[in-house]
């Protein structure tokens, strides 16, 4: 095997991993924390996706800038999102968040069809095609960027989690729901403020994945299995396993395209998937479920 | 809600469903009919392992497809007779809710997470099917045209029709006799609660298993009417994941764990995307209603359309009752 291709495919691995470790980030927040699987997942980051993009658009207003809008806007979103429609509905059972974030993906998905209409649109930038240079590799610009992001991400998403007293609460809620309601945490408001920072981490991928990626109504789907993969491979809740997780899906990827072919090369990632839930459920740095 | 549905129920269904081609002959009505009981067939196959047995899933595309393409792949590749393509489906279709069920049933995976296996699942069936030779990979594979009723193919549609009317009947009767068997029974106390079903005695793995083969054989046998219908399979038709997504929304909007919940459903749904593709050009209208629905049953009819009738009978009942005690209490 030529050592330059096998480079330039671990390359490739490992910075797509880290868009991954981006996107599952927030799903390991809501999933593996307080145990909610969210099924919009994918659609709230295609929503975001196409924020972004607008916001380019129509205001002229630079990607990894939009920052500072998306974030607090996603946040914002979520928490409303949970308070008033998927909370209130779901009337506490985890089958039926399922369900109703199900619907909620149809939905949003649908509507972006029908004013967005089917085609994939890509955003060009003055550093969209900037490559680094180092010996025979080469690494594109915004990728190396998305990359190093989702790193401080995860490690400030797990600092937020273990230090602050919001983040102790989320803990709390999601070790004893019971009991941290005695003692005086809002429990419906801590999983609001968490599906928030949830779509909120999606804020940040959308602005960091749009230089580099295309955004269409059903780029969700893309990302839905990805996203699942990479957090229970990692373990639920565990923030350093979404990096572990990440980087080992985007390598899975990135060699299975190499040695299997496109087609079959894809198989990696549900394949991974399975065997997690079927011998290792708690993922690789998971506590008890 | 245990009550049996009486029979001039079944029997008024059956003859509506019987004159419909006769009352609107156009290709686009019978057409309409076809799909509306293959979505209520399928739907079906989706209500007996979700709302019977309390099975949620996500990927139920995995046994439609395995059907599809093992009826189409005897046929195509090995020259069998497309009628035998019938057992052949249904037979592949429980192997692989076999294959998939014991696999996830062994290591204990309940609710959200089977869900998410099954769908996991599909997308290996659909990268396998893109992948290898024998189902022409991401070509899929064409039937050809030859109109014989030896053949599987008629020029006349309406005959489509009957078999989709004989074939949905049969997924009825079935849930029917769930309904009031002992396995039906079995199942039921499973999907209020495994613990306690296991206090019973059932055996909670092999009756999953069972019923995820039976729920795959119908799905299976789905699979290869569509095959047959529409002449052409590929790996996105045959295991894409909109079609999982449309076998639990019927369902699950219809009435979920109920006899006529799919079929409810089915004929909605297909109103539904037929009339806004007929008076709007806006692509996607007919899912964001779905998905609305969707939100909506969840929250306030958790059993389904379904429930609009019950609940009339119901308040009728209350009514009836509360009456009968206010004159005691005036007496």
């Amino acid at each position: 095997m030529d050592l330059t291709i096998f480079g330039a495919a671990l390359l490739n691995g490992i910075l797509m991993g880290g868009i991954y470790t981006l996107v599952a980030s927030g799903l390991t927040l809501i999933y593996g924390v307080l145990h909610i699987i969210n099924f919009a997942h994918g659609s709230m980051l295609m929503l975001a996706m196409f924020g972004v993009y607008y916001l380019l658009m129509k205001l002229g207003i630079d990607p990894y800038l939009s920052l500072v809008v998306m974030v607090p806007a996603m946040y914002a979103l979520g928490y409303l999102l949970y308070r008033h429609m998927i909370g209130k509905l779901s009337l506490g059972r985890d089958e039926n968040i399922l369900l109703i974030t199900l619907g909620l993906s149809i939905l949003i998905e649908n509507l972006a069809l029908m004013f967005f209409k089917g085609d994939s649109r890509t955003i060009s930038l003055s550093y969209s095609d900037k490559v680094l240079e180092w010996g025979p590799l080469m690494v594109s610009l915004p990728k190396l960027i998305s990359f190093v992001a989702a790193m401080v991400l995860c490690a400030l998403l797990g600092l937020f989690i273990s230090r602050t007293d919001t983040g102790k609460a989320i803990r709390a809620v999601a070790k004893e729901r019971m009991g941290a309601r005695l003692v005086g945490i809002d429990v419906d408001k801590v999983f609001a403020v968490s599906f928030g920072i949830g779509l909120a981490t999606l804020g940040a991928a959308a602005c960091l994945l749009m230089p580099i990626f295309y955004v269409s109504p059903t780029i969700g789907h893309v990302f839905v299995m990805v996203a699942f993969t990479v957090v229970v491979l990692g373990g639920m809740g565990s923030f350093l396993g979404a990096v572990i997780g990440g980087l080992i899906v985007g390598l899975t990827e990135s060699f299975g395209g190499l040695y299997l072919g496109e087609s079959l090369g894809q198989i990696g990632i549900p394949l991974i998937f399975i065997l997690i839930l079927l011998f290792r459920p708690t993922g690789l740095f998971g506590g008890k479920r | 809600m245990n009550k049996s549905i009486p029979l001039w129920v079944h029997l008024l269904l059956l003859a509506v469903a019987i004159i419909f081609p006769f009352v609107l002959p156009s290709a686009f009505w019978v057409n309409f009919g076809v799909l509306a009981l293959f979505y209520a067939f399928i739907g079906q196959s989706w209500n007996i392992a979700g709302g019977f047995a309390g099975q949620l899933s996500f990927g139920h595309v995995a046994f439609l497809g395995a059907g599809a393409y093992a009826s189409t792949i005897v046929q195509m590749r090995f020259g069998w007779n497309p009628w035998l393509g019938l057992p052949v489906a249904a037979l592949a279709g429980a192997a692989a809710g076999w294959m998939v069920a014991a696999m996830s049933f062994r290591a204990g995976l309940k609710g959200s997470y089977f869900a998410l296996i099954t769908l996991a699942f599909a997308e290996v069936f659909r990268i396998v099917a893109n992948s290898i030779e024998i189902t022409g990979g991401g070509l899929g594979m064409l039937i050809p045209m030859k109109q014989t009723a030896a053949n599987f193919q008629f020029g006349d549609r309406r005959v489509f029709y009957y078999i989709m009317l004989a074939l949905t009947v049969v997924s009825i009767a079935i849930a029917v006799w769930l309904k009031a068997s002992r396995f039906g029974a079995r199942l039921a106390a499973i999907r209020e609660n495994e613990d306690s079903a296991m206090a019973l005695g059932i055996n909670v793995y092999s009756e999953k298993v069972k019923v995820m083969m039976l729920s795959g054989a119908i799905a299976g046998v789905g699979g290869c009417f569509f095959a047959q219908y529409f002449l052409y399979i590929d790996p996105t038709i045959a295991f894409g994941t909109d079609k999982s997504v449309e076998m639990l929304l019927v369902s699950m909007i219809g009435g979920a764990g109920t006899v006529y919940g799919p079929l409810i459903g089915a004929v909605l749904l297909a109103l539904v995307s037929e009339v806004t593709r007929a008076m709007f050009t806006i692509q996607g209208l007919s899912l964001v209603i779905y998905g609305t629905l969707l939100v909506i049953i969840i929250a306030f009819l958790p059993n389904g359309l379904i429930d609009l009738f019950k609940r009339r009978e119901k308040r009728q009942l209350g009514r009836l009752s509360s009456g009968a005690s206010g004159k005691a209490g005036d007496a």
